[in-house]
């Protein structure tokens, strides 16, 4: 595919020229081929190993008006140790909560090497000006946040102002910037599918975001139904393909959003390897943005290491 | 009779599971012939996996809270329904018992009935009697009452409708939630008892019913860590006993035991059978005590502080 990206950003019209350029998604091919996928039947050891590569891409969350310090602290025990019980359960790749708790989640988690996401761009409607989208990223990275997940302008989005998205990305892209040491925070863009209304949106949402510099493109909030889809995750990983084969730049991918049970992960990965291969079977490509899934993780674990059925009474809720 | 009429092709029912109050197929797609006593075929009734057992028990989990926190009235008020609507079906069960080679069929479903009267009549009146007001050297309102202990997996006896309602009833009056494997011999009045439930108000997931092999089901149920206690009256073979027993010892499952297996006792069953093929000789018939009741309750004791 050859795609004309010099000076797409200077208007518009050129934006629109290239995301209506791009080709359409055959809706019911898409949803046949995540449907097929989700069927793939994974066992034993390949289980085994799946398992303890989705708790090694958990993007452990808590997004919830409700958050307290010590809410945000017992998650970040459990991030760095997910099953006290059991020290040969990896730790998740992150925990992601609202700007003001980073601090707290930063000295929480220490030197355990599990990573500090917060959301960021008045999460989760994004509805506020860009100065205080810009602020609240600063603010977070100043916290310490090592990734910023923000929100796109789906309004602006849905209405064909591509390049006030872009100029927004493009923004707080500069913000996750650490011009000292060169740790920037890297910057996650949930595009929100669940409002895009089409197939064809999420894929022209997916190139915006990864034009503009995003680091990873996420589906959702969490807060919108329906959110982390089989066929809109695939559609966001040929996005990202094609824009490694485009432009030699490598992006993530991160559904987030109602993916519950071991065996939602496992679909997931199944799609990852099958659309993108195995560069992107890896935390640092591929993230499942989710609260109870570990525990479900856990417990399925644990069914394969005893041979029972485990029971939730047994981890911990948070 | 249907001869008689050949114009009209036969309607015949497919007998399912009942899971969290619907009627699924078994995961694995496996079903089983199930036979008259006079070795007639009957129907394919479905044969639970072990994955069906866990889908199950997830139901009876998740049916608990609201069951359990139902007041005792109201949970005497739908067993008392469920009666209705088991004396509703009378005909069809006795049909069905009679072709298990059920003897005295309809004396069979009256009982079932009675029993389920019966056991309703207990939901607000076992906290008195299990219950109590303990006097204590101190200045205290002390007091114990029985609270339902979770999630039941019952092994069913074989005993296809008096045997099964005198195994669920105590178990769910309480407030406990169920999963139990019916008779693997005559699996269909359970199902055909599974409509009963569903029609008459009782949340869906409290009673969940497989049918298939106990022996594959049970050390799956005595073994899951949530499940709360097991109810082993329908395991026949003394060994698969010793297993789910051990297997319940991991979470310290309260388990009941077999009549006819009784460890303690030698073997000797609590009654004489009267010849329905009830094994373990359980007379089903007899009053059933309080003791099926106890077996799944908790015992909280709350101390509270007397005012001057």
């Amino acid at each position: 595919m050859t795609i004309p990206l010099a000076g797409v950003a200077t208007s518009n019209a050129a934006l629109r020229n290239l995301l209506h350029g791009l080709p359409g998604v055959d809706r019911v091919g898409a949803d046949q081929r995540a449907a097929m996928l989700g069927t793939r039947s994974i066992k034993t050891t390949a289980k085994a190993e799946g398992i303890d590569l989705a708790i090694r891409m958990v993007d452990l969350t808590t997004l919830e008006g409700a958050d307290t310090p010590g809410k945000v602290r017992a998650m970040c025990a459990k991030a760095a140790r997910p099953d006290p019980g059991d020290p040969s359960v990896p730790k998740v790749a992150a925990v992601c909560v609202y700007p003001d708790l980073v601090a707290r989640a930063v000295s929480a988690l220490g030197g355990s090497g599990v990573k500090v996401a917060s959301v960021a761009t008045a999460f989760p409607s994004g509805r506020s000006s860009p100065e205080v989208k810009v602020a609240e990223t600063a603010f977070a990275v100043a916290a310490g946040a090592d990734e910023i997940d923000m929100v796109i302008d789906r309004g602006a989005f849905l209405t064909g102002d591509y390049l006030k998205v872009f100029e927004e990305i493009a923004a707080v892209k500069e913000a996750c910037a650490r011009p000292g040491d060169g740790r920037d925070a890297h910057l996650k863009v949930i595009l929100e599918t669940g409002e895009l209304a089409t197939y064809d949106n999420v894929r022209r949402a997916s190139w915006l975001a990864m034009l503009a510099g995003g680091d990873f493109v996420k589906t959702s909030t969490g807060k919108v139904q329906p959110a982390a889809t089989l066929p809109v995750t695939l559609i966001m990983l040929e996005a990202v393909r094609d824009f490694l084969a485009a432009t030699g730049r490598k992006v993530g991918v991160k559904p987030a959003g109602g993916i519950r049970t071991t065996k939602d992960a496992l679909k997931m990965l199944v799609l990852v390897n099958e659309t993108v291969g195995d560069g992107w079977l890896d935390p640092g490509w591929f993230r499942l943005g989710a609260s109870s899934l570990l525990n479900d993780l856990l417990m399925q674990r644990q069914k394969l290491a005893t041979g029972r059925y485990a029971g939730p009474d047994y981890f911990t809720l948070d | 009779m249907s001869r008689a009429e050949p114009a009209r092709l036969a309607v015949r029912k497919t007998y399912k599971l009942y899971i969290g109050g619907a009627f699924p197929r078994s995961e694995s797609g496996r079903s089983y012939a199930v036979t008259s006593s006079r070795g007639e075929f009957l129907a394919n009734a479905s044969k639970a996996s072990r994955k069906d057992a866990r889908d199950a028990v997830s139901a009876a989990r998740k049916a608990f809270a609201g069951w359990s926190g139902a007041t005792a009235h109201n949970r005497g008020q739908i067993l008392y329904r469920v009666a209705e609507m088991l004396e509703g079906r009378r005909a069809q069960f006795a049909a069905e018992l009679t072709e298990a080679g059920t003897r005295r069929a309809g004396a069979v479903v009256d009982a079932a009935v009675d029993r389920l009267v019966w056991y309703a009549g207990w939901s607000d009146k076992i906290g008195a009697v299990a219950g109590t007001a303990n006097p204590v050297a101190g200045p205290y309102f002390n007091v114990s009452s029985p609270e339902p202990t979770g999630v039941v997996a019952v092994i069913a006896p074989d005993e296809p409708l008096l045997g099964l309602v005198s195994v669920i009833a105590p178990v769910i009056v309480t407030g406990n939630t169920c999963v139990v494997v019916a008779s693997e011999r005559a699996p269909l009045p359970s199902i055909t008892l599974a409509e009963v439930l569903a029609t008459s108000d009782l949340p869906g997931g409290v009673v969940n019913i497989l049918t298939g092999s106990a022996g594959e089901l049970a050390p799956w149920l005595a073994g899951h860590m949530d499940v709360n206690a097991v109810d082993l009256t329908g395991v026949t073979d003394r060994s698969l006993a010793v297993a789910c027993e051990e297997a319940a010892a991991e979470n310290l499952k309260r388990v009941l035991r077999p009549a006819a297996l009784s460890f303690s006792r030698g073997g000797k069953g609590s009654g004489e059978g009267k010849g329905e093929s009830g094994a373990g000789g359980t007379d089903w018939f007899a009053d059933p005590g309080t003791g099926r009741l106890t077996a799944f309750l908790e015992t909280k004791t709350v101390w509270h502080p007397l005012g001057p």
